[in-house]
């Protein structure tokens, strides 16, 4: 018998989306915001499930037959997921109203995201871990063509649903060939049992899944999707994809080659000590030419999943590059959720703020968006005292450990490199005067959007100043 | 060599042409009647496999309701070799280069230890594919099971978010609308002052 209590935070998605979805198709059109509501609701429900969890439950628990697991690591990916979550959706809701993106929909196909990156988070069998991958991704899909209106939007869905099944049946080769060799999805079992398979075509299933996991993540050299999907898709589901669904991929990744394939370490660092580099240097090196906002932080987003590469490859022969890893991949989805956040608050109807022109002499038009901008750059460039300085930090000195030393000069440089482009905006912010068309209009946000960024921007701030509650709480769980 | 094995191959070689068949040919109707050879060869490895269940609703399924669905659209869509090549020739050597690295790694992969993997028990005379999924299908699968009618749930929700366009973006005819209509609404009378004639006298 099924211990259900241990899936709460799931089933309550479940059981909450589904009724969101009744409800939503007998309320009135003006009623509509109910929904929007209700799914915020929903979330704080499974925040509030989670939190529970991890009070009561210390060791690893296994249930469903081996499919589910509950540990500290699957509780707090899942916690952020929901927190990372709530922050998109929040601030969607004004951007999808002014373009007339169907907002049930759009809402009710996130908690679908939600509820597929949740399982990914305690999947404990590589069954569990593609559906749940698969959840994730089908709304996505749908989520990025939501702005019907717009030929980009359908464009970048395409792409982007095409490279996603290819991405999915690399997985399940990979899967079938493991299956084949050992036997069992379970991943406690293939640890134990891969010893015995011969390593040439245990290295083949390897290579299948980690093409796939790092398409998901977007690295090169699977990350042709990346800029595309991020420009074309409409920022509000650009700022989802950019967040949640990153921490979901690095909690398989974590099942899949840190407790499955432990055996294969060797191996798997070596093919992630090139992608890394790679990530690093293509992603920051093509930023730096890049005119629109959404591209530029696209190839950002690479070069960033390029350092948090890093922190697995030191994870097996250091002390803590696993949670180093962990806390780089929270602080930046929560960096580029801001980032995001803050295009899509300054397109307006008809007029999607994309352009870095957009953003010359930000300062003068809002000064306070503009100090926000500039706290969630500076962090992303690793500036102290935001906390991107701290991520950085902590790679770096798992790296040194790990006797990897090449790698972290490398990283450096390429930090180096980076900081260019950053910095770049925050002098078009600051020390540029407006273009004459933007000049006359003054950047005003609603009560609810302005508390939004100002709570990222500060979170920036203050865990930038005191970090060492998360770099604990992500020690503790690894 | 066994029967089996030679069947084995004739179902395998027609699976590998039809699929090839289904990319190559510019007409769509026989691209589908392609994948439908395929899907039908398929079913009939997997028979070989003794997973007689998950052939028949293979054939059932997908050969029998969704390609005949899918048939009917290409008909009705009168998709007619719209297809361009114009990227087959550029991209054919990526193409080709990417699938002997596939080919080369697997042989390397498989070639050695393909003698080596212990081949797998026949089942009995009294095995039944139909017992083995009821058994564990909704016991031991039954979270997976569960999530993957979530999927259909959220592709359900995806399709119908996708196609579903509100009536304002739509043409119809409203006939309420139409039929309660006044003369005021369609003719408006303008109050002019009399224009005089431009003469010359």
């Amino acid at each position: 018998m099924p211990i259900f209590s241990l899936a709460s935070p799931e089933l309550a998605l479940l059981i909450l989306s589904g009724l969101i979805l009744l409800i939503d198709v007998f309320t009135p059109q003006r009623l509509r915001f109910l929904t929007y509501l209700l799914v915020q609701a929903t979330l704080v429900v499974a925040f509030l499930l989670a939190i529970a969890q991890y009070r009561h439950h210390a060791e690893l628990l296994v249930t469903f037959n081996g499919h589910y697991v509950v540990d500290k690591l699957a509780i707090l990916l899942k916690l952020f997921i929901y927190v990372m979550s709530f922050a998109s959706f929040a601030y969607a809701r004004e951007y999808i109203e002014e373009r007339k993106i169907a907002s049930s929909e759009y809402y009710i196909l996130g908690l679908f995201c939600v509820m597929g990156m949740s399982v990914m988070a305690s999947a404990y069998s590589l069954l569990t871990i593609y559906l749940g991958l698969e959840l994730l991704s089908l709304p996505l899909y749908a989520l990025v063509a939501s702005h019907k209106d717009s030929q980009q939007a359908t464009e970048a869905a395409m792409k982007y649903f095409v490279m996603g099944a290819l991405a999915s049946g690399m997985l399940l080769y990979g899967i079938s060939i493991l299956y084949g060799l050992t036997g069992s999805i379970q991943i406690p079992e293939i640890a134990r049992l891969i010893h015995a398979a011969p390593t040439a075509t245990v290295s083949l299933a390897l290579i299948f899944i980690l093409a796939a996991l790092l398409f998901k993540f977007g690295a090169v050299p699977f990350h042709m999707w990346v800029p595309d999907v991020y420009q074309g898709a409409p920022t509000s589901v650009t700022l989802f994809i950019a967040s949640a669904p990153k921490i979901a991929a690095f909690g398989i990744t974590m099942r899949i080659l840190v407790q499955a394939l432990p055996e294969l370490h060797v191996a798997w660092e070596q093919i992630l000590t090139v992608i890394a580099f790679l990530s690093m240097f293509f992603g920051n090196l093509l930023a730096i030419v890049q005119t629109n906002i959404k591209r530029m932080l696209a190839y950002s987003s690479i070069a960033h999943i390029g350092y948090s590469l890093l922190g697995i490859i030191a994870g097996p022969s250091s002390h803590d590059g696993y949670s180093a890893a962990l806390f780089y991949i929270t602080t930046y989805v929560l960096v580029a959720a801001g980032a995001f956040g803050i295009v899509a608050l300054l397109s307006r109807t008809g007029i999607e703020a994309d352009q870095l022109e957009d953003y010359r002499g930000l300062n003068a038009r809002n000064p306070w968006l503009a100090f926000m901008l500039l706290l969630l750059m500076f962090s992303m460039a690793g500036v102290p005292p935001t906390v991107g300085f701290f991520a950085k930090l902590g790679l770096l000195v798992s790296l040194v450990e790990a006797h990897r030393v090449w790698l972290a000069v490398a990283a450096l440089v390429f930090a180096l490199i980076g900081a260019y482009y950053y910095l770049r905006v925050v002098m078009l912010m600051y020390f540029e005067e407006p273009t004459e068309a933007n000049a006359s209009k003054p950047v005003t946000l609603s009560w609810d959007m302005q508390l939004a960024v100002t709570v990222n921007g500060v979170a920036v701030l203050a865990l930038g100043v005191l970090p060492s509650a998360l770099i604990d709480l992500c020690r503790i769980v690894i | 060599m066994q029967v089996v094995h030679i069947v084995f191959y004739i179902f395998a070689a027609m699976a590998v042409v039809s699929a090839l068949v289904v990319i190559s040919v510019r007409n769509p109707v026989r691209s589908v009647l392609a994948l439908v050879v395929t899907f039908f060869s398929m079913a009939g490895v997997w028979m070989i496999l003794s997973a007689e269940f998950l052939s028949l609703i293979l054939l059932l399924v997908y050969v029998g309701a969704v390609m005949t669905l899918f048939l009917f659209v290409v008909m009705m869509l009168n998709a007619n070799s719209t297809g361009s090549r114009e990227g087959f020739t550029r991209y054919l050597p990526f193409g080709i280069l990417l699938v002997l690295l596939l080919v080369a790694l697997m042989i390397i992969s498989f070639g050695s230890s393909f003698t080596q993997l212990p081949a797998p028990v026949p089942p009995g005379a009294d095995y039944s594919n139909v017992t083995q999924l009821g058994a564990v299908l909704y016991t031991e699968y039954a979270y997976p099971f569960e999530i993957a009618g979530v999927l259909l749930l959220a592709a359900i929700v995806a399709a119908i978010s996708l196609a579903h366009r509100t009536p304002k973006q739509r043409k119809s005819q409203n006939i309420n609308e139409q039929l309660r209509v006044r003369r005021e609404d369609r003719v408006r009378l303008v109050k002019m002052p009399p224009e005089k004639k431009n003469d010359l006298s």
